[in-house]
This record gives structure tokens, sequence and C-alpha cells, in this order.
């Protein structure tokens, strides 16, 4: 087992720090060289070092400010001893003659370090990019995950995810993508695509137990952001969408089916979390600029807040589901709404509208899934099962297919 | 400052959304004359400009150390190089930013890409 993977299983005090540290240590050296593949390679070798040193000596006390100025130096004198380094290391002049000591000036726990991890995840999710892209990116760069953590999140092989790595690197370089936060008025667009990014990890983080770790991460990440840009309430309503959903993960499969949130334990709920999420879903209301996020997280809410399925404020779900397609009118809002309309007006109700919407989302196996519980509640068997059916044919993950199967068991 | 290289192209001799009566066509040339003088003004304009069709289109080559030409374009598809714009601008966002200014005069995708430091051309 590398050091990378560890840290995801029995994490050591030491990999835990590193893997907290890299995004900021490689966001800082980038704004310092200008060069992404430099940044990674001088925190790695920073990485080595401390492991060694910080094994017999202690984690020092400001660990991240520690790898920086190692990895600087590092950098500094491998740029000096290569030639082709020495164009670059004559424009760091001014760099290699403050890089004494472990705290410098420009290291501050809130100043332009805190803004570097900020630039990096809009350089990293830039429009200019593929979405494959800045998954990977983000991963690698902020969330310090090793290009075979990558690999292995999205079922993809090491070569292919570096080569990956090395084609997104190689536009940013060659097309100078800029490491800026945006400003007006393209910034709420910029964010938007930096929280979508975010949710993508924190979503294919739920497909399987191997890829739990994208969850703590997204979670993490989103987290920073929300730091970072304390003004914009849609960062935190993904914090609060993914602390809601996070605390149900326990209830949410059993013997590797998945459990319906009508069926789930919820004594197995994190409660925690949830009042962490609703405190923020509270927040948001106050400020009274919805989003997207914000009212999937209000929906989140809602459910967190019932003691039993029953006991939802169905009507309340609807209500935000309403406003939800109002700024967000996509065919899976609609979905969603439809299965919440099944609790107030029943499942005839239910069936109408998702039959409306079924041929945009012929593909999609909720969309059958649905359909197949509104057939059964209905008694239509036949119908409910060739649902069920196709469903369990287009389903994405394990659990997903488990949970099906045994819908189709239950009906025969 | 980089250089980056605005195209357009033509699909089949078509650059689909192009001025089809005399009304638009002036249209067209008043917003294209408008976008290349705020190019000029703000020091972002190289070079630019519309390409004859593939047919006009001659290969050089070498062969036995002779110069040997081909009628015809390097590459038989039914894509194009239709007119491009080369412009200064200080990183991508800026060239992003003149390519959808680009986008709004023609009515037409644009191709954006960053030029290699070689020569006279800054990186």
């Amino acid at each position: 087992m590398t050091p990378a993977v560890a840290a995801h299983g029995e994490a050591t005090g030491v990999e835990r720090v590193f893997r907290e540290v890299s995004g900021q240590a490689v966001a800082t050296l980038i704004r310092i060289f200008g060069d992404i593949t430099l940044a990674e390679d001088a925190v790695q070798e920073a990485f080595v070092v401390a492991s060694d040193r910080w094994r017999s000596d202690g984690i020092p006390p400001n660990p991240a400010g520690w790898i920086v100025t190692t990895a600087r130096n590092r950098a500094i004198d491998d740029l000096r001893r290569s030639a082709r380094g020495r164009g670059l290391h004559e424009q760091l002049g001014a760099v290699a003659t403050t890089s004494q000591g472990p705290c410098t000036e420009e290291w501050g726990e809130d100043g332009p370090v805190r803004d570097d991890q900020l630039r990096l995840i809009f350089t990293c999710c830039h429009p200019a990019l593929r979405t494959e892209h800045h998954v990977a990116l983000t991963l690698r760069l902020l969330g310090g995950l090793s290009v075979d953590e990558v690999a292995r999140s999205f079922l993809v092989s090491e070569p292919a995810m570096a080569k990956r790595l090395v084609r997104a690197k190689y536009k940013i370089k060659a097309a100078k993508i800029p490491y800026r936060v945006p400003e007006e008025p393209d910034l709420p667009e910029r964010l938007r695509s930096v929280l979508s990014v975010l949710y993508l990890i924190y979503n294919t983080g739920l497909d399987g137990p191997e890829r739990a770790p994208l969850r703590s991460e997204a979670i993490r990440l989103a987290r920073a952001l929300v730091e970072l840009m304390p003004d914009e309430p849609e960062a935190a309503g993904l914090l609060a969408l993914m602390m809601l959903s996070e605390s149900r993960v326990p209830a949410r499969t059993a013997e590797g089916a998945l459990v319906l949130l009508r069926d789930q334990d919820r004594a197995k709920w994190d409660r925690t979390m949830i009042e962490e999420g609703h405190a923020i879903v509270r927040a948001c209301i106050r400020r009274g600029q919805p989003g997207p996020f914000q009212l999937q997280a209000a929906i989140q809410a809602v459910h967190c807040d019932a003691d039993s399925f029953e006991a939802t404020d169905w009507p309340q779900i609807v209500a935000l589901y309403d406003h939800l397609f109002s700024v967000m009118p996509t065919p899976v809002v609609a979905l969603n709404r439809a299965i919440a309309i099944a609790e107030i007006k029943g499942p005839s109700a239910a069936l109408t509208t998702l039959d409306t919407i079924a041929p945009d989302l012929d593909n999609y196996h909720l969309i059958h899934a649905a359909r197949g519980t509104m057939l059964r509640r209905m008694g239509r068997r036949d119908a409910a099962q060739a649902a069920f059916e196709r469903a369990a044919h287009l389903a994405a993950t394990e659990a997903e297919r488990r949970f099906l199967a045994q819908q189709l068991e239950e009906l025969a | 400052m980089s250089q980056y290289l605005l195209s357009t192209y033509a699909v089949e001799g078509e650059v689909r959304g192009a001025p089809g009566t005399p009304k638009e066509m002036g249209a067209f040339m008043e917003r294209v004359a408008a976008l290349e003088a705020e190019m000029e003004a703000s020091g972002t304009f190289v070079f630019g400009g519309a390409l004859h069709g593939p047919d006009a289109a001659t290969v050089v080559g070498v062969g036995d150390g002779d110069l040997v030409m081909t009628d015809g374009p390097f590459v038989e598809a039914k894509e194009h190089i239709a007119g491009f714009y080369i412009i200064n601008a200080d990183d991508l966002d800026a060239a992003l930013a003149w390519a959808g200014k680009v986008v709004d005069a023609i009515n037409h995708p644009i191709e954006v890409r960053p030029f290699r430091a070689t020569g006279r051309v800054e990186a």
C-alpha cells in the first residue's frame, strides 16, 4: 500500500496532514512559479523530506507553511541545477532571496495564501476545459489525491488518467488559462461550474464503498470554498446539500442494496451533520437569495427534519420543487417533483406527470424505477415489472442493481 | 502578451449563419468593420481576413530536391478555414472575450488557438 492509499484507510497523523495541506501548498507554489508540474513535483519532494523529519521531530505548528517553504527552496535548487530552468530562475531572483526561514512575510493563515486555492479551483474548473478534466484536476491539485487514486475513482487505468491530467495541464499552460478568481459579470457562471464539479465529485463518491473518499474530499473542498467566498450563498447551499445527504449515508444501503428514503432507519442518520446542514439552510433563508443548490439543500432539510416518512411535510417539499423547477427547469428536477407529488395526490397523478417527462429521460434508470414504483402501488404488476426491468438494465451502480433485483423478486 | 488565432470554418463551402440578402450583407459588413476598429484601437488586432475557398489552394512540397506543386488543399476535408484573426491578448480569458465578440458579429462558431512562443511570437 502506498502512503497515499493508506491515507484513505488508516491515515497516520502525518499522512492526514499531507492530505490537508497539499492543495494549499500546490496552489501557493503555482502562484510563485507559474508552473503546475513544477509545483506538484516540489510539493511531493517536500512531503518526502517531511515524512522523515516529522516522524522523528513531530509535526510542526504550521505544517502548511513548512511544506510551502521546503517545496519552494527545493524548486529553486532544482531550477538552479537544470539548464532548462535557467531562464525561469533568473526571473525568480527576487523569490530566491526571500526564501529563508519557515514563515516569510507572504505566508499567513488568511492572506494571499488562502486566495491561492480559490484561484486554483477556478483554473481547474475553467470552461475551456472538459468536465472530466475539471474533476481530475480538482481532485489531483486541490484534493491532493494521487493519480492512481483519481484513476480508480473514475474506473480508468492509471496511465489513462495520467494522460488526461497531462493533456489538461498542457492546455492550461499553452492557452494561458488564467490563475485568478473571475470578476463580475463572469463570476456567477464560473462559480456555478466550480460548485457543479464539487457536487459531481460528491455524487461519484456515492456510487460505491471504494469511492467514499471522494465524498469527504468534496465536502472538505466545499467547506474551504464557503470560507473563501462567504458572500456566495450558493456555495453555502452546496455545503448544506452535501452535509444533509451525507448524514443519511449510514442508512442508505443495507447488505449492498440501496434503501429508499421511505424504508431507511432514521436512527442511523447522523444528527450532528443534520444540525449543521439545518443551520446553514436557515442562514441561507435569512439571506433571501435562493439558488438551485440552496433550494435542493432546503428540500433535503425538510426530509431530515421528519421523524418518519409519513410525517414528512410533503406540501413544503412540492412547493420547494416548484421553486427549484422555476430556476432549474430540467427533466431530472421534474422527475423528483413528480415523486414528491405521489405522496400528496397519489401514484396515479404522479404517473401522469412521469409519463410526460419520460421521453426526455428514457436512458435514465431512475425514471423507470419511479414509474415501476407508481405502477406497483396502483396494482399494475406487469407494467411495474417491465419498468423495473428497464431500470435494472440501465442502473449505474451495484447498490441500485441489487435494489431493483429485490423489487423484481417481490413482484414475482 | 500572447497571440491567439481565432479561426472560422466553412463546412462544404458554406458558412452557416452567413448573410443571405444584400441588406443582411450590409449589416454584417458594418458589424465586422466596427469590431475590427475596436480591435485596432485596443492594440488587439494583429492581422486577419477572409480566405478564398480550398479550390483556390495549392500545396507546395519537395520531391527529389525539386519543388512539387499540387492543385488543391493540404487536407481533403468537408471543413476548411474560411477566415481568421490573429490577436494579442493577455491570457485565454481575454482571448475568449474577443472570440465572443467575433461570434456576435459573424454569427458563426470560432476556434481559439494559442500560438507557440517561437520566432517573433511571445508566449
